[in-house]
């Protein structure tokens, strides 16, 4: 088993929802509640679950980018919430993150040359023409012409953009990179040529990837191992093979048998859940998904299901699979 | 929508122009794009070149008039225009047209000093009140409320009432009454830019916040404070006029339109170039300072690009 090149244990996000005269807080929206995993080396570990689900603060949270509540990010021996800001500015050289808007997340007014040499400016890699040289290979590499480096953001289409953003958190050789549904802002033949283009440096590069996203598909082409989450919690994590042949968890079960089927013959039985995603603010008791649970049992509405290993390397939050009840 | 693709912006400068496809390998930058369309908005044309020439006038006012500003012909008072006194003379027998020349001057250094003061502190505290946020920005924002809950020209007139009534102080005052003006907008502009994704990737990337403000925030910010500095501008250059006309701005014998306006105001019916050719002035210049701001907001809004 390779080592962890990253555990996140008990990772909480917290967002205060604020009113009244003097901005008091009220309440507070329970973004990322208690998630817990590992990533190891080489890896890619894909984070799927519905809109709101709290997948994004997960990735953003780990990056330090949204200040986590609580809970600790060890990353290559280093718990990162601990830095101060000089060394986690620092450390930022190894972990990069892949944003979802291509159009968003480009500066509009700084040249390709000067968004890709930014950062390793600022990290006093390279004189300038060594830097000047990194961003034309750089661009080749995410295959884009190198004298591209002379344009504009706005002068590129959506998924030339999207390999800028690639090549942007490539070009200072970081371990880890947070993709955060870096494919579902483009079209789908787009799609296609990025995730490969993903898998290939991912290959080449020997990098690790924590990769968000809500496509099923698109997680079950690219990653090895996969986490399910639900309203701010993990509800199952095992390998790729495993979690689509073997769902354990009611609310995996419900999502895999939404995966659209190429064959208009085929009818399957469809497991469609009642009602809506319950408020973060006001997650229910016991297990968060008991609402819409078709396999609702009593004690999932008191007590909350513990994350814990079922079979090999397979985990589950779910009362269905404890000890006492098998 | 032929016309928005940026090859046919270009404008096919000089030797380039056998070759298309070198052109549009090109880069254009965001600034220069904003320009194309600026060019291509007649009215603001119109106002750059009234301004360019009030700036001429301004700066050539000596080569222009031989007459002085300040001297009296007692003999030829209220005279109307002729080929010796182009726009006439006032109730002192002085060169209206001379005075009007000289007086582009004062009206320009006004609004350029105004302007670029309230502009400057402006954006220095709406930065730090966007930026910094909770109680800086409270603080900021409360005392921008307090000065923008008095009608500015009042306003205006306390401060030269403290001060003492003359031309600098008028523009002190012009300057103040537009700082909240400048720093709401900047504030603003820059609450909206620090949610950018643009700017989490920088900080991501680990730039320290002086760099993020600096490098990132301020540039994107940028095209609403130039607009404002345009329309600002012909505001200022009204309120010294205003101030002017109740004689708290440029004291006599400075020819400044306003105060030529009131000093005229009794022979409005006797004499009316008196009061005609300095309104006249007034109106232009800020019709101009409009018409160029006016354009510059729309070449400068993305949302009107492609």
């Amino acid at each position: 088993m390779p080592k962890p090149l990253l555990e996140v244990k008990g990772l909480k996000k917290f967002f205060p929802v604020t009113g009244g005269v003097f901005s008091r807080k009220i309440g507070e929206v329970k973004a990322v509640n208690d998630v817990s995993f590992e990533v190891y080396e080489r890896e890619v570990l894909g984070i799927v679950g519905e809109s709101g689900c709290g997948k994004s603060t997960t990735g953003k949270a780990l990056l330090r980018l949204i200040e986590p509540t609580e809970g600790e990010v060890i990353f290559d021996g280093v718990d990162i919430t601990k830095l101060d800001d000089e060394e986690m500015r620092k450390k930022r050289r190894d972990m990069q993150i892949i944003f979802q808007d291509p159009y968003a997340s480009l500066n509009p007014r700084h040249k390709v040359e000067k968004i890709l040499g930014e950062p390793l400016l600022i990290h006093g890699i390279g004189d300038k023409e060594e830097r000047q040289k990194k961003v034309r290979d750089i661009l080749e590499i995410v295959g884009l012409p190198g004298e591209h480096a002379n344009r504009y953001p706005h002068q590129f289409s959506g998924g030339q953009r999207q390999r800028i953003g690639i090549a942007r958190a490539l070009i200072v050789n970081p371990k880890l990179i947070v993709c955060d549904e870096p494919v579902s802002a483009l079209d789908v033949s787009i799609q296609s040529q990025i995730l490969n283009l993903m898998e290939d440096l991912q290959e080449q590069f020997g990098l690790t990837y924590v990769f968000i996203a809500h496509d099923l598909s698109v997680v079950r082409h690219i990653s090895h191992r996969i986490g399910v989450m639900y309203l701010g919690k993990m509800v199952e994590l095992t390998g790729n093979e495993e979690l689509y042949n073997n769902p354990l968890h009611p609310y995996t079960k419900s999502l895999l048998s939404a995966v659209p089927n190429p064959d208009p013959d085929v009818k399957k039985e469809r497991m469609i859940l009642e009602g809506d995603v319950p408020s973060p603010s006001n997650p229910p008791s016991g297990c968060a998904f008991h609402t819409r649970c078709p396999d609702c049992m009593d004690i999932c509405k008191q007590v909350r299901p513990e994350f814990q290993e079922y079979s090999d390397n397979h985990f589950v939050a779910c009362h269905l699979y404890s000890e006492e009840n098998n | 929508m032929e016309m928005t693709t940026p090859t046919n912006k270009q404008p096919m400068p000089g030797p380039e122009h056998q070759d298309p496809q070198v052109v549009q390998e090109e880069s254009i930058s965001p600034w220069k794009e904003a320009f194309w369309q600026l060019k291509k908005n007649k009215l603001a044309i119109v106002g750059l070149i009234i301004i360019v020439f009030f700036i001429l006038v301004a700066i050539f006012a000596p080569i222009l008039t031989s007459n002085s500003y300040q001297t009296m012909n007692a003999t030829d008072r209220l005279q109307g225009p002729s080929a010796q006194y182009w726009f006439g003379t006032d109730d002192l027998g002085r060169d209206i047209f001379t005075r009007i020349v000289y007086g582009a001057r004062i009206s320009l250094m006004v609004g350029f000093f105004a302007v670029t003061g309230a502009l400057i502190f402006g954006s220095l505290l709406g930065i730090v009140a966007g930026y910094f946020g909770r109680w800086i920005d409270m603080l900021i924002s409360r005392i921008f409320d307090i000065m923008l809950a008095f009608p500015s020209i009042l306003l205006a007139i306390a401060i030269v009432a403290i001060l003492g009534p003359s031309l600098q102080n008028a523009l002190i005052a012009i300057a103040i009454i537009n700082i909240p003006i400048f720093g709401r907008l900047v504030r603003s502009k820059v609450i909206s830019i620090r949610e950018e994704e643009y700017i989490m990737a920088a900080k991501a990337q680990g730039m320290k916040s002086g760099r993020i403000l600096f490098h990132h925030v301020l540039p994107n910010s940028l095209a609403p404070i130039i607009v404002q500095a345009t329309l600002g501008f012909g505001t200022a250059i009204l309120e010294a006029a205003a101030l002017g006309f109740l004689g708290l701005g440029a004291q006599p014998p400075t020819a400044e339109w306003g105060r030529m306006l009131s000093d005229s105001r009794q022979y409005i019916q006797s004499a009316p170039w008196t009061v005609l050719f300095p309104g006249f002035s007034i109106m232009l210049v800020v019709l101009g300072f409009n018409m160029i701001g006016d354009g510059l907001r729309d070449a400068l809004d993305p949302k009107l690009k492609n």
